[in-house]
């Protein structure tokens, strides 16, 4: 840490700036080896089998136990956030989908509801709308916590539990495919509504799902759950109380784990939570059991909220009234997919000078959104996704800012893992479930 | 006790023993040691295809299938393709020890196959010979020692990479095999006892009525975990462990070193489960119902049990590994000095007692005084874990922590319950109502201008 000034602050030229960064890798090694000759200085990642991607962790180790862990992301920057400056605010959904790419529809969501909340729509919204997005949403957390129970247990050894979460997550991508064209990174829900109808056969599609899946996560706990070496692994492992938690801003089943039923779900609803039954699962030990059983009892939680969706799903639109921020374009099943309507297509190129028009400047422009700021957050499968929108009036946002769960819980690293021994560190870190896509966006 | 309940059976220390092995003609020597070396090698390229398609079909899924009939070559395949790689030395190696460190691994994995006894006399081409390629009087030892100098092989290469990962792996592998070589050198010792003698083929001869397992079952459960210790393999394979510490002492191998680690891995896999067939299964002696069968144990069929037992305890080596999560260090290390080594002792104990009293009349004093021994030690021994636990407790005060906010800490901690979510759901509406209205007035003027 250095402090300069900074000759162009308007303010307060003699103000001090302080930089903060990480140091170079020579540095620490050097910094490490003058102080505590008997430690090591371990680089764990941005390529290691078990850092969720492209996390790396400089880890100081005196034997087995490691007495500092640091944290470095951005590895996986990609500008999202910067390149829907330059797109609609229809586009930008494009880019926010992939974000934290293991839950798109909560990346969607959360920003069309902050764009619709800059509108002042969010009660236009049809109620259809609302169910699909919701339905969207809990199968998301159910495919998003299934990858993470996967790789989780693959971590730790139990190479069996990789194969069978990846089993289920595929018969749930499926459905995903089934409804939106793509098996990930869907840019199906849209400022307005959602991008289309479910497609004949989705409901008995995930009907079918819902039969199958409790059973499925019995064997789960089967599997896992009694499983001495599992339990000795995770118990007392990654320990954050709710002090820790709220200190470092972990939200979602870290902080739920810890005992404290914060969920936005039933906190702050959004898109007719409130009107759902279920509960939100917590646990006191606050370690990295707790938070796989946290996970775990979600899972079943999610399956409530589908059924209920499945129940009121009542025919009506999936998109605002208003054609001047409805999405002109349709969709349809080609035969190499989803993709335009031929019915649309004809209908502007052939048949309506007005609608081709109408198409033309709300696809290429976009709609105006009033000035103004706004926050809305949804409760995404890793904790707290927030957005902060700032619009200019223009038909451009001029700010996306994700304030996304991974990065944040990300703090927590060294919390959880400093005191344990390498091997907790993956448990540890695997049990606050970061993707790197969204933490670093 | 286990041991207690057949105490009384006499017939053990009597047991016929196979006369000791004649010398051989020197080319049936050549045709055995090579006949070993290829089958170690076919081994090791059949358990990899097998531990894949077993290991995928618990699983779900299919395994290798495409190269050769049932994806069999699937193995030779890669062998060839690994060993065209390019092969690196590191930088910072050090370069003799890193080229002799998988060396050292691989020659005693296969030396240590010399002793184990495939079958009883055959007749090969006019000449008695056993199937065995040299009987020592030290068998077991000879197995013990060789299968220590391996692992010189994975501590070496650890070291030598001048990489931090392949060092971890070096140090656990190191604290590895001293405590699980005690552990399994001590449930050796109750196969001594019994059978009389260090000699593989002569302890099988002992289990000619009564296989090890049922006169050492305490011993053969130490050695059963103790081997899966000893072979780095799933749930201890903690010096390679790959989500842990990438690949442990091999991650800076390629090409043909690497290979020859993969080959010593699991012809020590093969090497162990032959052992344990040897010295508490039998040997290549006929189960039950088979040795009915007057000529079950004579000439080539008992190759064929023999197989047949190393091929149920290998896929047992599978099935844990389909099964199981990774130990941690210091847990592994926990089960093998607290809880395998006293328990072996014990039983050691118990069964040198057990020895005592059948040989002798003196049943009436001794009897009391071994229970007398065996409850203090077992009374220590809980007191010790029942200690543990209690320090355990002390140490990490969490009843329910979590939830009592830290007094120390100067953050604030939110009231708990669900009482929580009606207030602040209210405020929250309130203000998206208020904000609503705003917005609602902007957006007239966006209209306009869209």
């Amino acid at each position: 840490m250095t402090a300069t000034t900074d000759p162009y602050d308007v303010l307060d030229p003699s103000a001090p700036v302080y930089t903060l960064s990480g140091g170079d890798w020579q540095d620490i090694v050097q910094d490490v080896a003058d102080r505590h000759p008997d430690r090591i200085v371990v680089n764990m990642g941005p390529q290691h089998p078990s850092t969720h991607g492209v996390l790396r962790l400089v880890l100081e180790l005196e034997g087995e136990t490691v007495t500092q862990a640091r944290v470095v992301v951005g590895y996986l920057h990609t500008g999202i956030e910067k390149n829907c400056e330059y797109r609609t605010f229809t586009q930008a959904v494009t880019f926010l989908t992939r974000a934290d790419y293991l839950s798109p529809f909560f990346n969607e969501t959360a920003y069309c509801l902050a764009v619709e909340k800059l509108l002042g729509i969010t009660d236009q919204i049809p109620e259809r709308a609302n169910v699909i997005r919701v339905l969207m949403m809990e199968l998301n957390r159910i495919s998003s916590h299934l990858v993470w129970l996967a790789t989780g247990g693959m971590e730790i050894g139990a190479l069996s539990a990789m194969l069978y979460g990846f089993r289920e997550r595929e018969l749930i991508l499926d459905i995903f495919e089934m409804i939106t064209g793509l098996r990930m990174n869907h840019e199906y829900i849209r400022p307005g509504g959602v991008a289309q109808d479910l497609p004949p056969g989705a409901v008995e599609k995930i009907r079918e799902f819902l039969e199958v899946m409790p059973a499925r996560i019995d064997e789960y706990h089967d599997l896992l759950t009694g499983q001495p070496i599992w339990i000795k692994r995770l118990k007392d492992v990654g320990y954050l109380d709710l002090t820790g938690a709220v200190a470092l801003g972990a939200t979602g089943p870290i902080m739920r784990a810890a005992g404290y039923p914060w969920d936005l779900r039933k906190v702050a609803p959004y898109c007719g939570y409130e009107t759902y039954e279920f509960d939100v699962p917590t646990q006191t030990d606050g370690d990295c059991f707790a938070r796989y059983l946290v996970r775990m009892d979600e899972m079943r939680e999610s399956l409530k909220i589908i059924e209920q969706c499945l129940d009121r799903l009542r025919p009506g639109p999936v998109m605002v009234e208003d054609k001047k921020i409805a999405w002109p374009a349709k969709l349809a099943i080609g035969p190499d997919g989803l993709g335009n309507s031929l019915d649309h297509i004809r209908h502007i190129m052939a048949t309506s000078m007005e609608a081709l028009i109408h198409h033309f400047k709300l696809v290429t422009e976009g709609f105006h959104v009033p000035p103004g700021q706004v926050y809305t957050a949804v409760e995404a499968p890793r904790g707290e996704l927030g957005v902060h929108l700032v619009s200019d009036g223009g038909t451009r946002p001029y700010r996306v800012h994700f304030r996304d769960p991974s990065f944040v819980n990300l703090q927590s690293v060294a919390a959880v893992c400093e005191g344990g021994m390498v091997a907790d560190v993956i448990a540890a870190v695997a049990s606050l479930d970061p993707v790197m896509g969204g933490c670093d966006r | 006790m286990t041991g207690l309940g057949y105490a009384m059976t006499p017939v053990l220390a009597a047991a016929p023993l196979s006369p000791p092995t004649h010398r051989d003609i020197w080319w049936l020597i050549i045709i055995k040691t090579l006949a070993i070396f290829a089958f170690l090698v076919l081994a090791t390229l059949f358990m990899i295809w097998a531990e894949r398609r077993v290991v995928a079909r618990m699983q779900q899924r299919i395994g290798p299938n495409r190269v050769g009939p049932f994806g069999l070559l699937q193995s030779l395949a890669d062998g060839l393709k690994l060993a065209l790689k390019e092969d690196i030395v590191p930088a910072m190696a050090d370069k003799a020890v890193y080229i002799l460190a998988p060396v050292i691994s691989a020659i005693p994995a296969f030396m240590a196959f010399a002793v184990i006894p495939f079958g009883p006399t055959v007749s090969i081409a006019g000449h008695h010979t056993n199937l065995q390629l040299t009987d020592l009087p030290v068998a077991v030892l000879f197995v013990l020692a060789m299968s220590s100098l391996g692992v010189y092989g994975i501590v070496l290469a650890g070291w030598s990479s001048g990489s931090p990962y392949p060092l971890l792996g070096g140090v656990r592998s190191a604290a590895q095999v001293v405590s699980y070589e005690i552990a399994m050198g001590l449930s050796f010792v109750g196969v001594f006892l019994y059978a009389g003698s260090l000699s593989t083929s002569q302890i099988v001869a002992a289990q000619a009525h009564r296989w090890g397992i049922l006169w050492a079952a305490i011993s053969f459960a130490v050695y059963a975990i103790a081997m899966v210790g000893e072979t780095n393999r799933a749930p201890f394979d903690l010096p390679e462990g790959e989500t842990e510490i990438v690949g442990g002492f091999h991650t800076e191998y390629t090409s043909l070193k690497f290979a020859l680690f993969y080959l010593a891995e699991y012809i020590n896999m093969v090497t162990v489960s032959a052992l344990m067939t040897t010295l508490f299964l039998g040997g290549w002696r006929a189960p039950w119902p088979i040795s009915l069968w007057s000529e079950a144990n004579v000439g080539w069929w008992p190759l064929l049990w023999f197989l047949i037992k190393l091929g149920i305890v290998l896929f047992v080596f599978i099935w844990l590994r389909g099964t199981l999560p990774r130990f941690r260090y210091d847990q592994f290390m926990q089960l093998g000095w607290k809880v395998l080594i006293p328990v072996n002792l014990l039983w050691i104990l118990a069964e040198a007692a057990i020895r005592v009293v059948n040989v002798s009349n003196w049943r009436t004093w001794v009897i009391p005084i071994v229970v007398l021994a065996a409850l203090l030690i077992l009374g220590s021994f809980i007191a010790d874990v029942v200690q543990r636990r209690s320090e355990e407790r002390m140490q990490m005060p969490r009843v329910g922590p979590a939830l009592v906010p830290n007094p120390d800490s100067p953050y604030p901690v939110p009231a708990l319950g669900p009482a929580t979510h009606p207030p602040l759901a209210a405020t929250v509406a309130a203000r998206e109502g208020a904000s609503g209205e705003s917005h609602s007035d902007v957006r007239t003027e966006g209209d306009g201008r869209a």
